[in-house]
């Protein structure tokens, strides 16, 4: 049984489709990232399959089970999610917010140690323990992503959905953050990511799936999607393709610092 | 574990408020044109027999406990609400419920002439109805397709809230001076009409919304984040928003209709919380309460003292001291904001 199977999938607001006709299928242990231009619809998609909005057309099963069919509970023991989103309406501490990954487990019983426990090694894992006890806020927006990363991890999910992880990162902490996502997965995870950066999508997923306006145009290994023809009618850009010592893909635009047009300068 | 958990802090600042809010109600139960030294309180209601006892029992003890009582519902609502709001500044008149207890009690003031005897129950009743059928009215204005946007929901509040200013109004210009009187002094807020009777009438629902408010520390937790964050957290939204505003507006209700507009309590008592010890939701709601309780029933004890004979409405020394402690977190919001 998959862990996620997406059918058909499409959402559309007030008449105009937004995403159309995305299927796939993920099974545990596998790294899914999702690319595609500004408003191609990844985003969209992310809702759809964590059950925050409900698609217009096809369907979405969890643990072979319809996606409509889980209250908010049931899913927040199952899949986490990790948004674009940093902001925190009051000074908690870092931890404070880390914890919060803990609540659906808190539902029906009393905390206790192991729940700190926890949450101390989901800080440790995204290298976020040193500033714990300081207030979110006073954070860099880096260092905010990996408690929030950390929060996500407490809440011990068997599917992970992550919008864009790398955001505000520095290339180490991108490609450690990556790194944690192979290893989740070999853990036993189910984990969709998504990029805007091709080449990390490439190193770290095992599959990507590419949309362009709204539309699945390409869903396999990074050999197979990256290709420099594809890219160029979905990005608008002429892309070169080479290869990284591991043997992946490496693509790269093939844009040009454009002389100034206007005279003088 | 290497114990980056701290809950000391709110365990520190619960225990000392929950010292505190016996020692105000002691404090202030002996005070007053009859003075009672307040460590003799235990030996009086012991022996029973002297003439303070008569005060005690039937005067002071009604007095500030429903100080206190106010002061707990007031100030539980306003952290729920500002934790719902997601805004610190929010405060528990932004739903409707104290201009529309004011609407509800100016109608029966103004409108029902020569109530006398009646009053003492039916013009709490009035306020209470008036109050929760404006926040239904904000809740309804607010809501489309079973979803209500927080936003939209602080709009309506602030226009419903005009409307209800601008309806009392007209009332007033109908008034006699005799009836603006008391729809003053009810609208500055007092612990006067203070008798067992009151108590027991507002104990229902005041013992509902506390316990309903009391278990959404954790959501509200959650709401920090966002809404979003909070749905992926477990939070079912929409029976979570609808409880918070409707047990927000029973405490707010109960509270107002015997006792008037007793303001800037609500904003000030989990302000004051965070400051102490911080803004998990688990401690703050409980922490919020007693502080509140205590802040009442002192400023109650400063409107009975400070003029006497003479009274001042409560209202007027709560906003006396809260107006310029509202000014200085405005001043420090502004400061942060702008960082």
């Amino acid at each position: 049984m998959s862990l996620l199977v997406a059918e058909g999938l499409g959402y559309s607001v007030a008449g105009r489709p937004l995403l159309q006709g995305v299927s796939f299928a993920l099974e545990a242990g596998e790294v899914l990232a999702v690319l595609g231009p500004n408003g191609a619809g990844k985003t969209t998609l992310l809702r759809l399959l964590s059950g925050e909005a409900r698609p217009s057309q096809g369907r979405v099963e969890l643990l072979g089970r319809p996606l409509e069919r889980y209250g908010a509970l049931e899913l927040a023991l199952v899949r986490a999610v990790l948004t674009q989103r940093r902001e925190v309406g009051f000074p908690f501490s870092a931890y404070e917010v880390a914890f919060l990954g803990r609540l659906p487990h808190l539902e029906r019983r009393a905390e206790g140690p192991l729940d700190h426990a926890q949450t101390e090694q989901a800080l440790a894992h995204t290298q976020a323990l040193p500033f714990a006890p300081r207030p979110y806020p006073s954070l860099s927006g880096g260092e905010q992503s990996r408690v929030d990363l950390a929060r996500v991890l407490a809440q011990e999910p068997r599917l992970l959905f992550l919008d864009e992880p790398t955001n505000h990162l520095d290339p180490r902490h991108q490609v450690e953050v990556m790194a944690l996502c192979r290893r989740l997965a070999e853990g036993g995870l189910g984990v969709v990511v998504v990029l805007h950066d091709l080449n990390l999508a490439g190193l770290f997923a095992d599959r990507l799936l590419l949309l362009h306006q709204g539309r699945m145009v390409a869903l396999g290994r990074p050999a197979e999607v990256l290709r420099p023809e594809r890219l160029e009618a979905v990005y608008g850009l002429p892309f070169a393709l080479a290869q990284h010592p591991s043997g992946r893909p490496w693509v790269m635009p093939l844009a040009q610092a454009e002389p100034s047009a206007v005279p003088g300068l | 574990m290497t114990g980056l958990y701290r809950p000391l802090r709110y365990h520190r600042a619960l225990l000392a408020l929950a010292l505190v809010l016996p020692v105000a109600l002691l404090l202030a139960a002996g005070m007053g044109a009859y003075y009672i030294p307040p460590l003799e309180i235990p030996r009086i209601l012991w022996e029973k027999a002297d003439q303070a006892y008569a005060v005690l029992v039937s005067i002071r003890f009604p007095r500030v406990v429903l100080a206190a009582a106010v002061g707990a519902l007031l100030a539980l609502s306003g952290a729920a609400l500002q934790g719902l709001f997601r805004n610190p500044l929010a405060d528990p008149g932004l739903i409707g419920v104290t201009s529309g207890a004011g609407l509800g009690a100016a109608i029966f003031i103004v409108l029902v002439p020569g109530a006398g005897a009646l009053q003492v129950f039916a013009l709490p009743l009035m306020a209470f109805v008036g109050g929760l059928l404006t926040t239904l009215l904000v809740w309804r204005l607010a809501s489309s397709g079973g979803r209500v946007q927080v936003l939209t929901l602080l709009l309506a509040g602030i226009a419903l809230n005009a409307a209800a200013g601008a309806l009392i109004g007209l009332l007033i210009s109908r008034a006699t001076d005799e009836q603006l009187r008391s729809l003053t002094f009810w609208t500055l807020g007092g612990y006067g009409g203070a008798t067992w009777p009151t108590l027991l009438a507002m104990a229902p629902t005041g013992l509902v919304a506390v316990w309903g408010l009391m278990r959404l520390a954790r959501p509200l937790n959650a709401l920090v984040l966002g809404e979003r964050e909070a749905f992926y957290l477990g939070v079912n939204l929409e029976p979570f928003k609808r409880r918070a505003v409707a047990f927000s507006a029973l405490a707010v209700g109960t509270a107002v209709a015997v006792a008037g507009g007793v303001g800037f309590i609500g904003l000030v008592a989990p302000h004051l919380f965070r400051l102490l010890a911080g803004p998990d939701h688990r401690y703050l709601l409980p922490g919020a309460t007693l502080l509140g309780a205590s802040l009442s029933v002192l400023a109650d004890l400063v409107a009975r003292t400070a003029v006497a004979p003479a009274e001042l409405p409560v209202g007027v020394v709560t906003s006396l001291l809260g107006a310029p402690f509202f000014i200085w977190l405005l001043l420090r919001h502004k400061r942060e904001v702008a960082r």
